[in-house]
């Protein structure tokens, strides 16, 4: 069975390219099942950042263009996007997109459960499903031993790491939104999934704060009464188009005294800055703007791809053992006739000699029936394992054509 | 035996604490050369505190240097199970360097005695050693706080790469260490003054310390202090127990 991988991917596709073949779960299947009826196993692995269609088929050129047809049936303007890998080069592409190592985001954790679902939702045969189960557990090593996804990559998950260095647990820490923009709401999403509650937002326009709290099950307040939320706030986050500073020093100074040391967590996402930058000086107060988490972030990124380096090897190393097995392929069918020509001898002689046998007992005539067994197993045993082994090295077909040829096995193929 | 394991002991846990002030710079390699100085100087002092068990006529931790011993021990293989897990193992940068310097307070003060002390005194030093070594303890937690608390003000861009524990949590611990440390030194110091103990400079010393650490935890108590500012007390006051030489001084 040869792999066959026609796919197209944000290395080379803009979105609006991706998106016009981009796949629901259920559309994925559909195709997979579609092309597997005329070719044998295929699965199409559809995320936002890539669509790729994976096929086991014993010619990898019959399969090409029908394969690629169906993508470009779809968007005939993919023609210049798409890429074609086959059997060793597919394999370590998918090893590598499982592990997270051919995503934007370098070790990014949604990929391994897209390739499952892909995995789960195609009709997969020995060699796909092989495929995909060594791929899935490539990821997951890679993501056991490395620590590529561990950092954030995004603005929001930093400010969130951050106020988790401060609290620890997040759970019912009680976050206060100023400004009910995108950029707000994004920011406390991240919060909330790590527990957080989203306890007040405070907006210039009341409707707009309403809006935004009834999805968080919190409380609207307009920008003039924020001060009186300062002292029961564990973590502020602020990103309004003011064109002035929104929380002074002062205000929040006033606030700590109700605080009692309690630290206070302050994310500043606007430009220009919402919070006043002294309010960093102030005891148990850490403030942290924009710019300073897009540097954490680029620090985290950069460690991510130190983890990359580690993440290759585990990825390589996995890529070859699929590759071994796939080559072992090649041989097993020379093995299998090799092992019943040799069956077929040992009956056959057992047959032969039934008249001198037919005075044994039961028992001495299972001893003579395994001692005959183990023999012809000992004497394959070699063979066997030396033609894997060419296998693995490209010259398991010669190999193969050899022991045919030795054994008269030709009439088997 | 127990002298010749000594060293090694002693070694193993310096090579850790010094290892741990490299976590900063190389942190993969510095966590596990640390984490291995840790594993192999507990060993090593489990084979000397076994050796001076066997060698000796009785329990041969009553003195001040022997019990020191015996906590330095304990602390450890608390850390052990608890600091090998990655989230709390910067804990180390705390732990070990405490652990290394009360070993070697512990071993250069004479070690354990062939013959123990009577049970009074045994228990009375053990409470007062305890007392100060769970100070220490909160001191160095104390310490990581405001390192952490610094770091995180300077916005760093690594910020995030050590994951110490959070700033919360190091001053809940620091405080817990605190005011447990604080009912043994109490109840030592009060089975010194019952037993007839001289009220003499160590008896001052051990009052002085025994006042930083109520004013710390009444503060938090009474008026609701936590962060940076019972942080700085917690480590004056373990600086008042070196300062004034104790526990050696106590017993010496």
């Amino acid at each position: 069975m040869k792999i066959t991988l026609v796919g197209v991917s944000h290395h080379r596709a803009p979105v609006e390219l991706r998106e016009r073949v981009a796949l629901p779960l259920e559309q994925a299947s559909a195709v997979a099942s579609e092309l597997a009826a005329h070719l044998g196993e295929a699965v199409c692995l559809s995320t936002c950042n890539r669509t790729e269609l994976y096929v086991a088929h014993d010619d990898a050129l019959e399969v090409e263009a029908p394969v690629t047809a169906v993508l470009l049936e779809r968007e005939p303007e993919l023609a210049n996007a798409l890429y074609r890998l086959r059997d060793e080069a597919a394999a370590l592409h998918l090893f590598r997109v499982a592990a997270g190592l051919d995503s934007l985001v370098p070790g990014e954790g949604e990929i391994l459960g897209q390739v499952r679902k892909a995995f789960e939702a195609g009709s997969v045969g020995p060699a796909l499903g092989r495929l995909f189960r060594e791929a899935l557990h490539a990821g997951r090593k890679v993501r056991a031993q490395t620590a590529i996804g561990e950092s954030p990559s995004s603005v929001s998950a930093a400010a969130a790491a951050l106020a988790q260095q401060v609290f620890g647990d997040l759970r019912g820490r009680r976050i206060l939104l100023i400004g009910a923009g995108e950029v707000s709401e994004q920011a406390a999403r991240n919060l909330f999934s790590r527990g957080a509650e989203i306890a007040v937002v405070a907006n210039r326009t009341l409707d707009r704060a309403q809006e935004l709290a009834e999805r968080f099950g919190s409380v609207a307040l307009p920008l003039e009464r924020l001060e009186e939320q300062l002292g029961r706030a564990d973590v502020i986050v602020s990103s309004t188009s003011a064109a002035e500073l929104v929380l002074r020093r002062e205000q929040v100074e006033r606030a700590l005294r109700a605080r009692k040391g309690r630290p206070l967590f302050l994310i500043d996402l606007a430009v220009p800055r919402d919070l006043d930058p002294e309010i960093n000086q102030l005891t148990g107060c850490y403030l942290y703007d924009i710019d300073d988490l897009e540097t954490v972030v680029a620090e985290s990124l950069a460690g991510r791809r130190r983890e990359a380096e580690s993440a290759e090897a585990i990825v390589a190393e996995e890529a070859e053992r699929f590759h071994a097995w796939q080559a072992s392929l090649d041989v097993v069918p020379a093995i299998a006739s090799l092992r019943a020509r040799a069956e077929d001898i040992r009956r056959h002689e057992l047959a032969k000699a039934e008249a001198r046998l037919g005075e044994l007992s039961d028992a001495e005539r299972r001893t003579v029936e395994s001692v005959t067994a183990q023999i012809v197993n000992k004497l394959l045993h070699l063979p066997t394992i030396r033609m894997k082994e060419a296998a693995a090295g490209a010259d398991g077909v010669v190999y193969a054509d050899a022991v045919r040829h030795l054994f008269g096995l030709e009439d088997d193929r | 035996m127990a002298e010749l394991l000594f060293w090694p002991a002693l070694i193993a846990y310096g090579e850790a604490a010094i290892a741990y002030g490299a976590v900063l710079r190389r942190p993969e390699l510095a966590t596990r050369l640390a984490i291995w100085g840790v594993r192999l100087g507990w060993l090593a002092q489990t084979g000397m505190l076994v050796a001076e068990a066997v060698r000796a006529d009785g329990f041969p931790w009553a003195s001040w240097s022997g019990l020191l011993n015996l906590f330095v021990w304990f602390a450890v293989g608390v850390y052990l199970i608890w600091g090998c897990s990655p989230r709390y193992r910067l804990l180390g940068l705390a732990v070990m360097p405490a652990a290394a310097a009360l070993f070697a307070i512990a071993g250069f003060g004479g070690a354990a005695s062939e013959h123990g002390y009577d049970l009074f005194v045994a228990v009375h030093v053990a409470l007062l050693l305890s007392g100060f070594a769970g100070f220490a303890l909160a001191a160095a937690i104390s310490a990581l706080y405001l390192w952490q608390e610094r770091r995180l003000k300077r916005h760093p861009a690594g910020v995030l790469r050590l994951g110490p524990p959070s700033l919360l949590g190091l001053d809940k611990l620091a405080n817990r260490i605190a005011a447990v440390s604080f009912v043994f030194l109490t109840a030592g110091i009060g089975l010194g003054l019952v037993g007839g103990h001289p009220f003499d400079l160590a008896v001052v010393g051990a009052l002085a310390v025994w006042c930083v650490f109520a004013t710390a935890l009444l503060l938090r108590r009474e008026l609701g202090w936590s962060g940076r500012r019972p942080a700085y007390l917690m480590v004056a006051g373990f600086a008042l127990v070196a300062l004034l030489g104790l526990p050696a001084g106590h017993l010496g």
